[in-house]
Order: structure tokens, then sequence, then C-alpha cells
């Protein structure tokens, strides 16, 4: 049977607000599926012309897959979304890279032809669902020395990649996180953000976290607008005695969801949909375990070499900011400077948050943004670490890009 | 706002065991720069089973919250306030407990006054509030949301309603009188009397839309954002709500002349609340809000003090707590499994109870008869009620699959019976009939299976005399029609033992009827009740009183029914069979009507006839009729018949039939379908001085069905 590759296109991207977690955080009391049932319903909300019983699938991810996050979420959060009984859906894990694979898989399968459209996003409640809950790593770990006892604690990979990169000093990493800081809340002054967050009724009855009640969530809960080199100098370093990593540049512990409607480009001409970005290709890479943040590096390398694309091809950058050292290790491989303007345009996970498995999505959607508003540029990507030592790649095709605008 | 916190503290004091309510106050940014936003909670701190009330204290609360709300809004702080409630609940009203508990008419009179003064101040704040409906709403949990400028409800709300016309009271807070200036006169009077009279029917959310009670309908999963989104969109000028044009005219008086047609037909004048009700909408023409609250402040203090509500709280109570907990049934613990029922008969009766069983046990379900012919028509029957309940959707295809094959029928009781844990007999209602068919079933059963007989009027000690095992016989008494009437009488026969009482309470909660514990006595409670009450009438038109006079004279009691058109309802034979019964059980209170016996011998089926549409006498029966020359006024009529039920009552409380009489009253309502306002009867008997009339004492202590010393 003769078969034709479909190009694949992101539609639109959604997400709640990032909260911080922990009793004080404003979903502490909000169950994980539903805010992925909101991040869907928005989804299908913008996009009036899609018939849901045209959705494919529902992939959604997520690191800790119990509880509000377990029995296939995918499937459970499509029936409370009110999608017809007839889309099916199921659970994904690459841990921070969940909703980035939730889109690449079924990218995969829509080129492939087996789907037209999907619903693919992920949500992590780390108050909830704390990284490392209910795991029972295999002893063989430490007893072959398969990987070091480091692995298993993301700060400390973080500070394993500051000895790999000696040039990454904290005070790089501190600038590189009071930049995020500011380029966020310019973000938001300008209304870049707000645009595809969906608001979410929250309700608190613990009195020792705020006014009790119903309440609604129409902002990213993490932000630090105004943090100073200063404010961050003496902030511990949890990880390592006089190390690097504090919790000023890197991202928290948060909850929040994300979604993203991901179909054939033929499909989304024909159904009126948006066309946001065109995918041109993506990877994944493992590396060393407790150096997980360099993971980035060898995925945008096998990513690039099969797009027949070079780095400088690349017009705008989404680096998630588990830790300012990775974002650093990753221009610093390239030869990028720390505060190109091509990279992070609106700032990243150090000021909005890093709910582990929905995080793929945010990224994407902020490059959609970007790519409406410079046309000029031609290529992008989306990149991320993963935890026990991987690091993930998509690149992405500007389909508003005009060779007038701009020199690509 | 001193009065008003004055008011509720006293009221409170009176109320020491009251669920609180707070009413917590949160601000949060409205999407679209719509500006700062109070929304107010209303969250009793329990889960949703245990529904958010209003109490004195709950309402100083939101009082509280009130004054908070007030002065942001006046200081330009918030640009609108909301209200809504915990998770599926809004608020569910009044909180009856503490209603129960006033016995004064100043302290009532300062319950409405105090709900009206709080939840008016939302009408009054300076920005525009808005009130979200996520969940149930009733009584004054609706009225709350009145008073706002703007309502959304969610298209899960599974229960909206102003309950108060059906319980004895009037919607007191507001209700009467904002909402017929809402939605018109016409759908506030189905609202408030007609769906009331209705057994309470609840309203959905869409039904709460469609009505013009809310302006806005959402979807139950993001119910509250999507409702915040539009409270922005609305404060800021780009929705605009929408609201159909009040017809004040004619419409208006016509809305209420069809409420009061609907309250004749319901209560025939015997209960005041839907009448006091209806003259406050009508008088609400005019939109004097008001003059309207003072209506209904008055109204419901007047209705408070009044013996309906008491019976109504009464009656509610009943229903709602005691047929669940029915008084003297064994622990459940003792109960065994039921996994297979036999049905001894393949008549009409039995293949109801076939049907029932079938519906709510979703177990095998064999009939057997004496011949093939009858057995295929009782599986017949069945199979085509299930298709009706598939036609109608009430059922899908695989429910209807797996119902059909769950009921067959067998000549052979050894064959159908031999693996049935649960074996009911509907026969011939002929003690010897039954002895003998007890007797085939013990052959053939398993030696646990239980042995029920739906006998309305024999004896289930003799019929369970000549088995080996007669512990294991029970009584299983329905009342027809068997899928609406919820009561089911369970007699325990002298060697009925514990476990097979229990498994038979099981069932029963499994068929979802309301069992009420009951002695092996003749008749049980409500034919025996029935029968007494049809036999005084009887008893005076006999003696010579026109059979007009004598029903008119019970028409004040509001029952569903005339007595006359009940018997027909029962059908004249089965009347006189009780009645035989009941005779040679206690000869000196029940007699056998000559004349009924004439109409049944003579095959009329009934009393009237309707080729006028109204009821008249059949010329036919009139003839038959040979009645003495005694005539008695209406209200002489009326004192016998309530003597000789209050009599009755008495003695059978003396005897022990039931255990208290609160079971007496929850057989009539719930198996005669006599009335929430006479709380099914003793209320009515003790508020009406009959009870002391005739048995020197009330039935129930002062403050259980009345209002309290």
């Amino acid at each position: 049977m003769p078969r034709t590759i479909r190009d694949v296109v992101f539609v639109d991207g959604v997400r709640t607000p990032f909260g911080k977690a922990g009793p004080k955080g404003v979903y502490h009391e909000t169950r994980a599926d539903d805010l992925v049932v909101k991040a869907i319903r928005e989804l299908l909300r913008r996009n009036p012309d899609l018939d849901p019983k045209k959705i494919d699938e529902v992939a959604i991810a997520a690191t800790t897959q119990i509880g509000d996050q377990g029995l296939t979420l995918g499937r459970t959060a499509g029936i409370l979304a009110g999608l017809p009984q007839s889309v099916p859906g199921y659970s994904i894990d690459r841990m921070c890279a969940g909703a980035l694979t939730a889109v690449t898989s079924t990218a995969g399968s829509i080129a492939f032809g087996a789907y037209d459209v999907v619903v693919a996003g992920g949500v992590e409640h780390m108050g909830r669902h704390p990284m490392g809950e209910g795991v029972d790593p295999n002893p063989r770990f430490v007893s072959e020395k398969l990987v070091d006892e480091s692995a298993l604690f993301m700060g400390m990979t973080a500070e394993n990649l500051h000895d790999r990169y000696p040039t990454i000093t904290k005070e790089r990493a501190d600038a590189y996180a009071v930049r995020s800081q500011e380029k966020a809340a310019k973000a938001y002054a300008n209304g870049k953000i707000q645009q595809d967050l969906v608001p979410v009724s929250v309700r608190r009855t613990n009195a020792e976290a705020g006014e009790t009640g119903w309440g609604l969530v129409t902002a990213d809960e993490p932000m630090r607008p105004g943090t100073t080199m200063e404010s961050l100098a003496n902030l511990k370093t949890p990880f390592r005695a006089h190390g690097r990593v504090t919790a000023g540049n890197a991202a928290g512990l948060n909850d929040g969801a994300t979604a993203s409607l991901i179909a054939a480009e033929d499909v989304a001409r024909e159904l009126g949909l948006p066309v946001k970005m065109r995918l041109v290709s993506y990877a994944f890479a493992g590396v060393e375990p407790e150096v997980m943040g360099y993971g980035p590096i060898p995925a945008t390398e096998k990513a690039l070499a099969q797009a027949g694309l070079a780095i400088g091809d690349i017009g705008l950058f989404e680096i998630n900011e588990a830790f300012a050292v990775q974002v650093l290790a990753f221009l610093e491989h390239y030869g990028i400077a720390d505060d190109d303007a091509r990279v992070n345009q609106y700032g990243g996970a150090i000021a909005y948050g890093h709910p582990l498995a929905s995080s793929g999505v945010r990224l994407m959607t902020q490059l959609a943004r970007q790519f409406e508003e410079q046309p000029e540029v031609r290529y992008g990507l989306t990149t991320m670490c993963v935890g026990f030592g991987m690091g993930a790649t998509v690149i992405w095709e500007n389909p508003h890009f005009n060779a007038d605008g701009g020199d690509k | 706002m001193s009065s008003t916190t004055e008011l509720l503290k006293g009221a409170a004091e009176l109320f020491p065991g009251e669920v609180v309510t707070q009413a917590h106050v949160r601000h949060l940014d409205l999407p679209f720069g719509a500006g700062r936003f109070a929304l107010i909670t209303l969250d009793n701190g329990l889960d949703h089973t245990k529904p958010t009330t209003f109490g004195p204290q709950s309402l100083a609360n939101l009082n509280a919250a009130i004054d908070q709300v007030e002065k942001e809004a006046a200081d330009g702080a918030v640009t609108g306030v909301g209200i809504t409630g915990k998770p599926f609940i809004f608020a569910v009203g009044a909180d009856l407990k503490g209603v129960e508990l006033l016995g004064r008419h100043e302290d009532a009179l300062a319950i409405g006054k105090g709900g009206h003064d709080v939840f008016r101040r939302l009408s009054g704040l300076a920005v525009p509030t808005f009130a979200y409906y996520n969940g149930a709403a009733m009584g004054g949990g609706v009225e709350v949301g009145l008073h706002c400028t703007y309502r959304t409800v969610s298209k899960a709300l599974p229960a909206f309603s102003l309950p108060e016309v059906f319980l004895g009271l009037v919607p007191g807070w507001g209700g009467c009188v904002l909402l017929p200036n809402l939605i018109g006169a016409d759908r506030a009077v189905s609202v408030i009397i007609e769906n009331s009279l209705n057994q309470n029917r609840q309203l959905k959310g869409k039904q709460v839309f469609e009505l013009g009670i809310a302006d806005a309908l959402f979807e139950g999963a993001d119910f509250l954002e999507q409702s915040l989104i539009w409270t922005a969109n609305v404060l800021k000028g780009s929705v605009t709500p929408q609201r159909a044009e009040i017809d004040r005219g004619d419409a208006w008086d016509q809305a209420v002349a069809r409420g009061k047609a609907v309250a004749d037909s319901k209560v025939h004048g015997a209960a005041p609340a839907a009448y006091r009700a209806l003259d406050i909408i009508a008088a609400a023409k005019d939109g004097d809000l008001s003059a309207g609250f003072d209506a209904e402040d008055q109204a419901l203090a007047d209705l408070i003090m009044g013996g309906e509500l008491r019976s109504g709280i009464y009656a509610f109570n009943l229903v709602q707590k005691r047929a669940k907990r029915p008084a003297g049934a064994p622990d459940k613990s003792l109960a065994r499994p039921v996994t297979k029922v036999g049905v001894v008969g393949a008549g009409l009766m039995a293949s109801q109870l076939a049907l029932l069983f079938l519906r709510r046990l979703e177990v095998p379900v064999v009939l057997t008869d004496i011949d093939q012919e009858r057995v295929d028509k009782g599986v017949g029957y069945v199979h085509a009620e299930i298709e009706k309940l598939l036609g109608k959707g009430r059922i899908n295809q695989d429910k209807a699959n797996r119902l059909k094959g769950l009921v067959s029928g067998v000549l052979d009781k050894a064959e159908g019976f031999a693996d049935a844990d649960f074996i009911i007999e509907a026969v011939f209602e002929e003690i010897g009939v039954k002895q003998q068919v007890f007797a085939e079933v013990e052959a053939v059963a398993p030696a646990h299976a239980i042995l029920a007989t739906n006998t309305s009027s024999l004896s289930v000690t003799e019929m369970a005399s000549k088995l080996k095992n007669p512990e294991r016989v029970v009584g299983f008494h329905f009342f027809n029609p068997v899928a609406i009437l919820p009561l089911l009488e369970i007699v325990r026969g002298e060697q009925t033992d514990d476990a097979s009482l229990a498994t038979a309470f099981g069932v029963a909660k499994k068929l979802k009827k309301t069992a009420v514990l009951v002695k092996d006595a003749p008749a049980f409670v409500v034919n025996r009740i029935l029968t007494r009450f049809m036999g005084e009438i009887q008893n005076v038109i006999d003696e010579g009183t026109p059979v007009e006079v004598a029903e008119r004279a019970v028409e004040p009691l509001g029952l569903p029914m005339s007595p006359l058109v009940l018997l027909e309802l029962v059908g004249p034979a089965i009347g006189l069979h009780v009645s035989e019964t009941l005779n040679r059980a206690f000869p000196e209170r029940f007699t056998v009507s000559e004349n009924l016996a004439a109409v049944v011998k003579a095959g009329k089926r009934g009393f009237y006839v309707y080729d006028s549409g109204a009821p008249v006498l059949d010329p036919e029966v009139a003839a038959l009729l040979k009645q003495g020359d005694t005539v008695l006024t209406e209200e002489q009529v009326r004192d016998r018949v309530l003597d000789a039920v209050a009599q009755e009552i008495g003695l059978m409380l003396d005897e022990g039939v039931v255990a208290e009489a609160q079971d007496i009253d929850l057989c009539l309502i719930t198996g005669a379908g006599w009335p929430f306002h006479l709380g099914g009867i003793t209320p009515y008997l003790d508020r009406e001085g009959v009870s002391q009339r005739v048995n020197g004492k009330p039935f129930l202590e002062r403050g259980v069905a009345s209002v309290p010393a």
C-alpha cells in the first residue's frame, strides 16, 4: 500500500496559569485531572470549527501517574472534558518532556496517516504528587554503578553540569535568571502570555493559605518580577554546599497543565483551523543521567541533522529553563550569547514555573506566538532536558515566514 | 445594620444546634481587565452529602460578608460581587430544624425579616451582584440569588426548586415577589405552586435558564470559570443579558387563577400555603417589592405558627429519614443474599412484581403458574414492559437484552425454584390456596429461601403454620400501582426469624420501597385504616345521609380523592372483600355494607358516571341504594369518620401493629397518598382535638408535629 508522509502542524496551544506547589499554592485543593480538563475545553472553545468528533486521539503526559494523574489520563480527561465517547485517549511519561513527547508521538502517527487531528498535552501537580512519589529504583542502578547516585536528584545533576562547564559561574546563572524574570514581566505587560491562558477556578478551605472560598487563577503564581542579582546572591545552594544552583536560578516546584491541537496540515486547512507552526523534525537523545541538563545538545544535533539544517538556521529558541545552567550550557556549546535576543524572548520556566510533564507545550505555544510576530524567522526550536539523562528537541517552521521580511 | 444583627443574634440563641454556614469572601482579578471582584462562597464546611443551609447564625455570617463587600463596593475597591456555593451545592434554603424550634409568632417573624434584611442588601450595593448557581439550590438558596442583579446556572445542576409550598410555607425570603417580577407570573406559578404540589418536582439547570431565572447557562466542567468570564463581559458591557418583557396585564391575573386551580386540584383548599403564596404573587403585580416582602414576612410567620407546616415538616422527615431507617428492622448484617427470585403466579399482580424485582435486583426471576398459557402471558407482559422502557429510552438495548434474558417462566416449581433465594406468591387471596402453594414451594426450594406473601389481609402466621420451616415466611405487602406507590408493609409472622426479616428489609431497600415493619394483624395498616374510614362513610350513607353530603364531608382533609372515587379505584369487590375480612376480625367496629354488596352483586365497577366530565352518581347505583332516614350534616359525618379513624389507630398502637404513630403516618403518606399537610393523619387528629376526644390523649407529643410549647 503506498503511503504519503503528511505535513504536521501545531494548530493551537493553551495552558492553565502555573501555580506554586505546596499547601499555600493556588492549586493545592484542585485536582490534576481537572487542570487538564480546563485546558482541553479551552482549546476546543477557541477552535469552534473543529467538530470534537474529529479528534482521533487525546495524549496526555504526567510523570507521576497515580491518583488524580493516573487512570489513563488521556481517556478519562477526554470524557471529563465532554469529548464524545468515540474519542480515545492514553497517557504518556517522559518526565519533563512528557507533553513534548505527546506532541511528537501523535505527530508521527499523523504523518503516518493514523490520525488527522489530536489533542496532546500534559500535567503535573507537584503539590499533590511530589517528584519521586512512589518510585522504587532498581538497586542495580547503584550496585552496578549504572548511574551516579546524584542522577535521581535534578538539582545535583545541575551542579554536575556546572562542573562540566566551569566558565558557567553562579553569577552567570543568576544574571540569566534575572533576565528571565525581566523578559517574563515584559511579556505579561505586553499581553503576550495571557492570551493563551485559561482561567481556573480554585477553592481554598485552609485560611492559613489566604482568603478562603472560590477564587480564580488568571496569572502565573511563581513569577517574581523585580528579581535582582542582589536578591539572588545570598540564596541557599541546597544541592551542594557552596554550590551554584539555587531556587532563584532554577524553575520551582509547580502545578499546571497544557494542551495543544496537532493536525495534518491538509486537514487543518480543510477544516479552517489555524496553522501556527509546521513540524520539521524531532529527536531525543540520551546522555549520562548525572548530567541530565546536557541532553538538549545531542538531541538538537540529531534534529538539525534530520532536517538538514545548521544551528545558524534557527531564528528563535524556546529552551526549557529547568536550570539556568542547562540553558547556558546549550548556548555555550553553540556559541550563542547568554542574552541572545533569539532565545526565550518571553522569559522561561525560571519565571513561569515548570510543572514537569506539562512544559513542552508551553514552549511551543510561546514559540508559535513569536512566529506570528516575526515572519522574517523561518525556523525555531523547542528543547528541553529530561530526567535520567535525556534531551528532547523539536524543530518548527514558521508558516507565516515571508522571505521579504527577513534574511532566511 | 445593627438592627439586623440584633435580630439574628436573638434568633441564633433559639437555635443552638445550627449547622453554621460560613460566607467566605475571596478576591480575584476578573479576565479582560474587568477589575477586582469579591466572590462570596457559602459553605458549611461539610461534604456535599450535608448541603449548605441558612439558620440565623448563617444569615449573620452572610450579613457580615455583605458588610465587607458593601464597603469595598462603595470605596470602588471592587467592580462586582458574586455569590456561589461549595462543590455540588449552592444552598438548599432555611434549616428546617431551626424552623421546627420556633414557638412564638414574633420569633417566626424575625426569621423572615432577618432573611429579607440580609438578602436584599445584595440588590443595593454600589456595584452589580451575580449569583452563580453551581449546584443544588432550593428555597432560600434560590432566593438569595434572586436578589442579585444577574444569575448564571450550571447545566450540571441537578435540583432547583422553591419547595416551600410543598412543606406548608411560602417562599418567604423574596421568592414570591421577585420571581414573578423576573420571569412573569405564569412561570413563577409553575415553579412556586405547580412544581411544589407535584411531589416537589425539581428543575434542572437547563430549565432554570430556559425559564429565564438565570441569564446564562454553562456546562459543569468549567462552570465557575465561564461564569466569571461572562461576568467580566457584562461588567465591560460586551455582553448585555436579554430578559423577556413581563406581561403585567390580564396574563398576571390568569396565572394566579391557574395557580388557584392547581392548588384546588391538589389540596382542595385544605392547606393554606399555596393560597398565601398566590395572594403575594397577585399583589406583586405592581412591582412594589417592600410591600411584597412585608407580606412574605407575615405569611411566613403565620404559617410557621400553623399546624399544616408542622405536619409538613414532620411528614418530610418521615419520608426523608424514618423511611430510610425502618423502626424495628433487624440488623442488616443478618440479611442473606438474594441472587434469584421466584414468583408464584403469573397473573397481572405477579407479573408486575416480577418486573419490579427484575428491574431493581437484576437477578434471574422465574414465574410459575398452573398452565403454560398463563406462564407465557406473564413472561410476555414483562417482555412488553421492557420493550416500552426501551422505546422511551429509559433503558438501552444492552440492558433490555439483559433483563429479558433474566426473566423466565416454567410450569414445574422444582425446576424454577430449586436455586431461588426469595420466592413470593401472588395467588388467589384464600388461606387454603396459599397454604397449599407454600407447601409445594417448600418441598422444592432451598432451605434458606424466603417465602414471601403479597397478601393484603390474610394471616401470615396462619399461612406459615403448616410448613416445616415457618420461620422463613414474611409478609411483603405492596400497594397498587406497584411501580408507583412507595410503601411496602413487611409483616412479621409469629415465627418469622430475624434473618428472614432482615433479608426482606434488604430486598425492600433494593426495590427502593419504603418498608415499614408491621405485626401480623388483620389487614395490617393502610387497608385497615382505609377500610374503617370508608366503612364509616358507607355507614352514614346506608343510614340515610345523601352520598354527596358524605363525600363533601371529608373534602376539608384535602385527600387525593373522595372516598367513593377511591373505592372505584380499588374496585368495589375488593373493598367488599377486605371489609368482610375485617368484619370477621372486629365485628364490633367493621361493618359490611349491604348497599356495597348490592353494587358488587350488580356487577358495577364504580359509583359515578363521567359522561358530562364531572362525576355524577350512576342512576343504576342510586337505584340500588337502600338508605335509612338518619340524615347527618357534613360536620357530623366528618366527626364520625375522624372519630372512627382515631379510635382505630389508637387500638392499632395498643395492639402493637406498628412501633409508633409515626409509622402509621408514614404508611398513609407512602401507601395511600395522604397529604403532607395532614402529616399522614395523626398530627391532624391531634390538632383538631379528635385524638383527645376519642382516646383521651394526643398521638404525638407536643412539638413533634406541632408548635412546641
